[in-house]
């Protein structure tokens, strides 16, 4: 198993909506289960994605980081092939198939040729119904998972990370990592792993999509094929999360030339009427270019980073405000009060006509630039499907960000931007930072 | 490398220092196997010395602009390392036409991104925007190929900038400190010793003028590969570079790129990096290796299916089967080669130590899984399935226009022609088991090759963990960034 390309894949793809002419068809399969396709015929495979909702908040209390390592388990051997004699057959067919398990999902991405396709999801629905989870299997992936929480322990990034996680959310799931402790995941036994497996897959949960080379009819008899011996119910989800953050500065001493800065207050729903407003205010400020207000005057102007930027997260159960950078350890102070600056600073201002429109055409043009392949394709559609969002959201989700005015980014700055409540999260050894109280 | 914001996402999520030479795909990423037809991929040469590759991707209203210059790092003069990465981001300090700071902004403004990076054989700047968009970030990418103009205040800060880039992607990264350490070590004449981003007290004084001279003697058409993908027409394309590059006069300073060769490797280097940061200490060796060269590209292709073998796949290949299935001496092993590279390339082994197993006896069991394969050789069986995933990478890799812009520019700047590259996949099907033991007994050579021990310091303060740290004592002893899966997505919340 490859625990590295499980911690890449992770990324919840929050569709980007977008363009007109993405033809998605909406596939019911014989036995119940609903699909959305984006059939194209021009190269002879398959992108497949599966998602569960839940992910590693579905964990036992008691038993935190189980999910996390079945996710790594499942692969390693299914029906009468062990770990090798499943990678094998996997293998000789050039399938892929990945499992990750993040906060809010579990999900499975395959990629399959049409040549033998049958054979290659014969074999995904072996390791998705039929995993052995063989106890040396479970010894080695679980240390390979202590392996990284160890490395975890001595990471900036991830210190800082779980730190803010920890102080916004507390004893909700969302206030720790679905990975565990190096406690917690030394206890886990077999038994544990095969109760994760059937907590964390249930049909009530699921979420499909696929792309590429394959008809309506054919993708029904698959995902039947696939997920039909699943159970019906998993885990209850959890309720909604709290939101502890206290405002202020946290100093984690850790001995480095750079500190690592998490920083952030709550967020917007995305199901908020003013969600739209709030994503192209977060574009100016922190978004994904490089002439955003705080690359601009954190980098470009003063030279305290090498880069910096914001996200509005939502999750299933929580909306939050972040954002990330490293910088020497004497130019932490500068950074900070500069970025305090420029929250304080939109929230009674706003932003320009012109920042206004730029934003708009960025996020309007990058969007159908999103949908340049199978794989890609097929994860957007999924992230979609777990959003509610309606399948012809493509067609209309342009319009929403023009339609954005000056007012509403107005209004919606005062509302979203709260300085007085912004948390700062340094793991380094800052010059001049006093942590709070 | 210019790409900050989201490799600094992305090396968040990564558990280990590592990470980042490991491939997350390794058989696509070492293999890179020519993918496109034909018929989707022409090429010609503008007068001026240009060459333009257009590779025809028709699925989305999407293309992808890269061009690469045939400068690097290792094309840099003694004393002024650093300076191939430093022009590049400069890069985007504004011309006449465009002042500084509107390259990308004006991309952005469009719905592109842009972006920049820089290796030891090239430094490459793309775009990807609307395909009805291509003729205005030509026109731009033009302009900046000899239109430069940098102010020197710009220049100064942009020096922390890459300061700041140093800390963060090396300084601050034990794994990355090592490979430095180990690169400076296996490259005993040849600048791939140097690193990309520069030594720390030599970036600190470059200057303009050290980048302005760059410039001038590396930046012109002739030095330089265009690649095109995307949703546009060989035609089409031919009429855009001749207008905007076709006028920029070529340079008559540009030399073949003949630079200081290794000696003769008799003798086994050794390293060990103690630091604090260190979690889980790892054994790594790197081995001088040959690279694919025009014509020539057997070994180089006997070599990628040695690393496959050996650690490409974590359940079946021989390091990890023999030193974490069979016995329980590590917790990850791994192999890994890239043979394109216009010199030397490398060949790298990697592994972590099971809990009570120390570096000394880890490294003993890889050398004795090598001695036991360099007798034995491989299952034909696992040979055979390499050669099947080999041939499916072609068809998986269409799916990825940007990867094969990639694939094209990195290769033609190494020096490989059309026709290497688009007979590579060939090549790697008609190796044969006998060519890979060939290959392997001529690499797998102690002398050719430099180990690097990374390990803690023997009086290794406290460890830094979140129990001890002063705000977290009731933080639960992990530290996963649990934020990284909706944050590493440019538009988490949309």
């Amino acid at each position: 198993m490859m625990f590295r390309a499980l911690v890449a894949a992770v990324a919840i793809l929050i569709p980007g909506l977008a363009c007109a002419d993405i033809p998605i068809k909406e596939v019911k399969s014989p036995g119940g289960l609903t699909a959305w396709l984006v059939e194209d015929h021009n190269i002879p495979f398959t992108a497949l994605e599966i998602r569960f909702r839940g992910g590693t908040s579905l964990d036992d209390p008691a038993r935190r980081g189980a999910i996390y390592l079945m996710s790594g388990l499942i692969e390693e051997g299914a029906g009468d092939l062990d770990s090798k004699g499943f990678a094998e057959a996997r293998d000789s067919l050039a399938a892929s198939f990945s499992f990750a398990a993040s906060t809010d999902t579990f999900s499975v991405s395959a990629r399959f040729l049409s040549e033998n396709r049958d054979e290659a999801v014969d074999l995904l629905a072996l390791a998705l119904n039929r995993p052995r989870f063989d106890e040396d299997a479970v010894v080695r992936v679980r240390e390979q998972v202590l392996s990284g929480l160890r490395s975890e322990l001595r990471d900036p990034s991830a210190i800082a990370s779980q730190t803010f996680d920890q102080l916004a959310y507390g004893e909700h799931p969302y206030g720790s990592t679905g990975r565990g402790t190096l406690a917690s995941v030394a206890a886990l036994s077999r038994a544990d792993i095969v109760e994760a497996w059937k907590t964390a897959l249930a049909r009530e949960n699921v979420y499909i999509s696929a792309a590429g080379d394959i008809t309506t009819e054919e993708l029904g008899l698959i995902i039947d094929r696939v997920l039909g011996g699943l159970p019906e119910t998993g885990a209850p989800l959890p309720g909604a999360a709290p939101w502890l953050l206290p405002p202020g500065v946290s100093v984690i001493d850790f001995p480095s030339p750079q500190s690592v800065v998490v920083f952030g207050q709550s967020g917007i729903s995305q199901k908020d009427p003013d969600f739209f407003a709030a994503f192209v205010l977060n574009e100016v400020m922190g978004g994904g270019r490089f002439s955003a207000r705080l690359m601009t005057e954190v980098r470009d102007k003063r030279g305290l980073t090498y880069g910096i930027g914001t996200y509005l997260v939502g999750m299933d159960h929580s909306d939050s405000y972040l954002g990330q950078f490293q910088a020497s350890n004497d130019k932490v102070a500068e950074a900070i009060s500069v970025i305090r600056a420029q929250w304080a600073k939109i929230a009674t201002e706003g932003i320009s006509e012109k920042e206004l429109t730029d934003a708009k055409t960025y996020l309007t043009g990058a969007y159908p630039l999103r949908f340049d392949g199978n794989a890609p394709i097929a994860s957007i559609l999924v992230g979609m499907q777990m959003q509610g969002m309606p399948i012809d959201y493509p067609n209309t989700r342009n319009a929403k960000v023009d339609a954005v005015t000056m007012a509403d980014v107005k209004r919606v700055a005062a509302r979203l931007y709260q300085p007085e409540a912004l948390r700062f999260v340094v793991v380094g050894q800052p010059v001049d930072v006093t942590p709070s109280p | 490398m210019r790409l900050v914001t989201r490799l600094a996402r992305k090396a968040r999520g990564k558990t280990r220092g590592f990470a980042r030479i490991m491939p997350a795909l390794p058989l696509l990423a070492a293999f890179s196997a020519f993918a496109a037809q034909a018929e989707t991929v022409s090429a010609f040469r503008l007068e001026n010395g240009l060459d333009v590759v257009v590779i025809e991707d028709h699925r989305a209203p999407v293309v992808v602009q890269m061009i690469w210059y045939r400068a690097g790092a290792a094309d840099e003069p003694a004393g002024k390392s650093g300076i191939a990465h430093f022009l590049e981001h400069l890069m985007f300090k504004g011309t006449d036409k465009v002042p500084a700071g509107q390259f990308s902004a004006t991309v952005e403004a469009h719905g592109g991104d842009d972006n920049a990076f820089t290796s030891w054989d090239y430094t490459a700047y793309f775009q990807r925007i609307a395909a009805d968009k291509l003729e205005m970030v030509m026109e731009m990418e033009a302009d900046r190929m000899r239109g430069l103009k940098l102010d020197p205040a710009v220049v100064l800060t942009e020096r922390q900038v890459i300061l700041e880039e140093r800390a963060q992607r090396t300084d601050s990264d034990p794994g990355a400190l090592l490979g430095e350490q180990m690169r400076a070590a296996l490259f005993m004449n040849h600048r791939y010793g140097v690193p990309i981003i520069g030594w720390r007290h030599e970036i600190a004084d470059l200057t303009r003028e050290d980048a302005l001279a760059w410039y001038e003697q590396y930046y012109a058409p002739n030095n330089a590969t265009l690649i095109i993908a995307g949703d546009v027409t060989p035609d089409q394309v031919k009429d855009l570079a001749e207008k905007y590059y076709g006028p920029i006069a070529p340079s008559e300073g540009i030399k073949p790129r003949i630079r200081p060769q290794e000696p003769p490797h008799l003798a086994e280097r050794r390293l060990t990096y103690a630091d604090e940061r260190v979690s889980d200490p790892y054994v790594y060796r790197s081995y001088l290796a040959p690279e694919r060269n025009p014509g020539d590209q057997k070994t180089a292709a006997a070599l990628s299916i040695l690393a496959e073998l050996l650690g490409g796949n974590g359940q079946t290949a021989i390091l990890p089967r023999a030193l974490q299935f069979d016995a329980q001496v590590a917790v990850w092993s791994s192999a890994f080669y890239d043979g394109t590279a216009l010199d030397d390339a490398t060949f790298g082994l990697y592994v972590v130590p099971a809990p009570g197993v120390s570096l000394g006896e880890a490294e003993a069991a890889m050398d004795e899984v090598l001695a036991k394969f360099l007798q034995e050789g491989p299952d034909p069986e696992a040979f055979d399935r390499i050669k099947t995933q080999i041939r499916a990478s072609d068809i998986y890799a269409k799916d990825d226009a940007m990867g094969l812009a990639k694939l094209y520019g990195e290769e033609l700047s190494v020096g490989l022609g059309l026709e290497d590259i688009q007979s590579y996949t060939a090549v790697l099907d008609e190796v044969t088991i006998a060519d890979v033991m060939q290959a392997a007994h001529q690499v797998l050579n102690r002398n050719n090759a430099v180990t690097g021990w990374l390990e803690r310091p023997l009086e290794a303060s406290p460890e830094v963990s979140p129990e001890q740290a002063p705000e977290q004592s009731a933080a639960p002893a992990e530290a996963a960034p649990r934020t990284e899966p909706a944050t590493s997505e440019t538009e988490a919340a949309e």
